[in-house]
């Protein structure tokens, strides 16, 4: 494990892996959180000022997770990957730049008055705060998606003295995979900020039994679910085409197909084995594949062979994009199985809810399988085509890589533990004396009042 | 248009406006220990509504570093790597506990408490530490080592002063008689820091030498370690005339000892220019390609004034004394 490549990968996937986890929940938690403002300002209902306060506080403790994560990734791009910005910083820096100046101050300064500024500013400037924050959540991901979409699938670059810059900065924007992964990523953001929602009201629910706000937004959480996880399916299917199309290697890996051929089956199950370059133990559905991702089932899908050595690692892709899929398969049966038992108002029974509360945290789950299918699918490209991650490694030293990655792990296991413990307690906070409450008149609305 | 010459500048401004907006939030964590639990509630009310915006300011900057002159970001980042580090688990720690320390309990609070403390503590030093190396073209050994933990030490009473000051602004009654007291305090240290590390500069390095005793533009330069001199004493002063009840305006002590970093910072760009890296790099050897220093060039100038805007706003929002229990 002295291998500087080895470590700096490491290092810096374990970084991003951590980072997105936040941004993921907030990107679409901000766009629930001003439903639940203009809700409270249209009814004036305590209960929906309770819930944006609740809420608030997550987002608020989500987000400094996602900020100073963040910060640590602004440093990385230079001291792991200075190669990458000596030939493709003058693309790859600017949309970064624009993300900063666009995106981060607008956040961070509204975010200040959204949380506290409820007092001081009249209610259409704080409604408007929370959708600026909302923006900027969504514009930031719209530029770092841009970046990570053009390593995938470059265009409108062109070369001068050594360097990789822009010919066309539309063509750079808009490039190939942007639309999809930008719309794919969205979306999960969606579902992991709705499962997150339905899965601690769920928490709640448990606790305090007759909370009707809980119950209200674990409807809130469940139906934005039931709506966005089958569209997520055709989204991904659409990008996966896409990345047939671009990168066919990523698909040889995500399917394990090692072989060039025709009418290839849907591999189900297998344990790739890249010695015998075969895959052990595997469960195929015949013609699956090549019906799938041409919608011909003779149709020729390229194998891993076609690439020579130029393909990623099988096992880590194929494993993680099978995590994935098999999750949002799951969410869309949860969530409509939910909609459906919750439907005019009903309570769901308890073992539903420990489901839900057991599904908190599956968007999290499925949105790191899907970058560990799409980056490590990537490989060995740091930009596909353009520039081979091993180009663009630093020259830190392996120690100084070893004691670093220690330090992020711990700093991260220590934060992570802490993160979770404070969002169980705060979505269970009172929750006891709402179910006490409760009791005598056994009425809902007593207990979204308080 | 002389593209590199005018992001160095960029930079300066955002690095400056880092370094004071962060410093006084990162000086308020270092002066938690010195309050009680309900003047520590006020303390961090006082600067909750700001954090996550000032630190958004050294992001800008190292992205400016990374996009405008990536070479030197090589360079600068990959010898600071290990200072770096601490500095980035120190934030960490810090801005997390910052959310955490009023969600928790018992023992919790206390822990998290300490580690806002400890993270605001860490950071400081590592940003001082940091430009000690830098200063002196990250040379190893001994020496340059001890001026690089003197600078570090320098920074931490830099934004104790920070610190301490702005409590002067935001607070009133017994934190803010505590506070005018840790702004002398704060300013006793930023007056040795400075003091030494006038005098270790240009000893330890030849090029800020030459820089400086080039006769007789010397004498013009003196004019930097006078105007900071006359701050500090103005520093001192409305201190004393505010816990008098003497009439100075509650903000003069913050506005002097922002004037001080201004100045050090003025003196500092000074000594380095044109160098990005000291004796390796100047600004246009480090350049990137003209053509993505225009693009972002473009954007930032729409997009900084509209920042500038919504940052007076906020402060606007804000303004007043802070009040305990923003958190609760």
């Amino acid at each position: 494990m002295d291998d500087p490549l080895l470590l700096a990968r490491a290092q810096f996937g374990l970084n991003i892996a951590f980072h997105i986890l936040f941004p993921s929940l907030t990107i679409a938690l901000a766009w629930i959180l001003l439903g639940f403002r203009v809700a409270y300002h249209r009814t004036g209902e305590a209960g929906w000022l309770k819930t944006y306060k609740l809420w608030t506080k997550i987002f608020a403790l989500t987000f400094a997770m996602g900020v100073v994560t963040g910060i640590v990734m602004s440093f990385q791009f230079g001291t792991n990957w200075p190669g990458f910005m000596n030939r493709v910083g003058a693309i790859a820096g600017p949309l970064l730049g624009y993300e900063v100046l666009t995106a981060f101050f607008l956040e961070a300064t509204f975010l200040g008055v959204m949380l506290f500024g409820m007092n001081r500013v009249p209610p259409w400037a704080h409604i408007g705060a929370t959708a600026l924050v909302a923006a900027g959540t969504s514009l930031s991901a719209f530029w770092i998606l841009a970046l990570n979409s053009w390593m995938q699938t470059p265009a409108g670059h062109v070369l001068d003295a050594g360097q990789w810059i822009a010919g066309d900065w539309i063509a750079v924007i808009f490039n190939p995979s942007f639309p999809y992964r930008f719309t794919h990523m969205m979306i999960a953001s969606g579902l992991t900020a709705s499962f997150v929602v339905a899965g601690l009201s769920a928490w709640r629910l448990l606790k305090a039994p007759a909370d009707a706000m809980a119950r209200r937004t674990l409807r809130v959480g469940v139906l934005v679910a039931a709506v966005l996880a089958p569209v997520q399916a055709v989204v991904g299917d659409f990008h996966g085409l896409n990345t047939l199309e671009h990168q066919p290697a990523k698909i040889a890996a995500m399917e394990a197909i090692w072989h060039t051929e025709k009418g290839v089956p849907l591999v189900l199950f297998a344990v790739p084995n890249a010695k015998t370059r075969t895959n052990d133990y595997a469960i195929e559905i015949p013609y699956g594949a090549s019906l799938i991702l041409k919608h011909d089932a003779n149709a020729e899908l390229q194998g891993l062979d076609a690439f020579g050595a130029d393909h990623p690692p099988v096992a880590p892709v194929f494993f993680a994009f099978r995590i994935m899929v098999g999750i949002g398969v799951l969410m869309i049966a949860v969530s409509w199985f939910t909609a459906w038992v919750t439907r005019r108002d009903a309570q769901a029974p308890r073992w539903l809810l420990w489901t839900l509360a057991g599904f908190t945290f599956s968007g999290w789950v499925a949105t790191v399988s899907g970058w560990i299918v799409t980056e490590i699918g990537r490989q060995p490209w740091l930009v596909h085509g353009l520039l081979r991650t091993s180009e663009a490694v630093g020259d830190i030293s392996g120690a100084e890589l070893g004691v670093s990655l220690t330090g992020y792990a711990l700093t991260y296991a220590a934060l992570f533990a802490a993160y979770m413990v404070v969002l169980t307690h705060m979505a269970g906070e009172g929750a006891e004396a709402a179910a006490a409450k409760a009791l005598p008149g056994a009425s809902p609305a007593g207990a979204a009042a308080d | 248009m002389d593209l590199p010459l005018i992001f160095m500048m960029l930079m300066g401004v955002s690095v400056l406006a880092y370094v004071v907006l962060d410093g006084y939030d990162l000086g308020v964590g270092m002066l938690m220990p010195a309050a009680s639990a309900a003047e520590q509630s006020v303390m961090v009310s006082s600067i909750g509504p700001f954090w996550d915006a000032n630190e958004t300011w050294l992001v800008l900057g190292v992205g400016i570093l990374l996009v405008a002159f990536p070479l030197a970001h090589g360079v600068v980042l990959g010898a600071l790597y290990l200072p770096v580090v601490a500095m980035l688990v120190g934030l960490m720690f810090r801005g997390v506990a910052f959310e955490l320390r009023m969600k928790a309990l018992g023992w919790h609070r206390e822990l998290w408490n300490w580690l806002f403390w400890a993270g605001s503590f860490l950071a400081s030093f590592a940003q001082g530490f940091m430009l000690g190396r830098y200063i002196t073209g990250f040379e190893r050994g001994f020496g340059f080592l001890l001026f690089s933990a003197i600078v570090g030490a320098s920074v931490c009473g830099g934004y104790v002063l920070l610190g301490a000051t702005w409590l002067v602004v935001k607070t009133e009654g017994e934190l803010q008689r505590k506070a005018l007291g840790w702004s002398r305090w704060g300013l006793l240290w930023v007056a040795l820091g400075v003091g030494l590390v006038s005098l270790a500069t240009p000893m330890v390095s030849e090029t800020v030498r030459a820089k400086w005793f080039d006769f007789p533009r010397t004498l013009a330069l003196m004019v930097l370690p006078a105007a900071c001199l006359w701050a500090g004493f103005i520093v001192w002063r409305s201190t004393g005339r505010i816990a008098r009840h003497q009439g100075s305006p509650d903000w003069q002590p913050f506005a002097a000892a922002v004037a001080i970093f201004a100045i050090s910072f003025l003196g500092l760009a000074y000594s380095l220019y044109p160098y990005v890296v000291i004796d390796r790099l100047t600004i246009w050897e480090a350049a990137a390609h003209p053509s993505s220093l225009k693009v972002v060039l473009v954007g930032a100038a729409i997009v900084l004034p509209f920042i500038v805007a919504y940052t007076a706003i906020s402060y606007r929002v804000f303004r007043g004394k802070a009040k305990g229990g923003l958190y609760d």
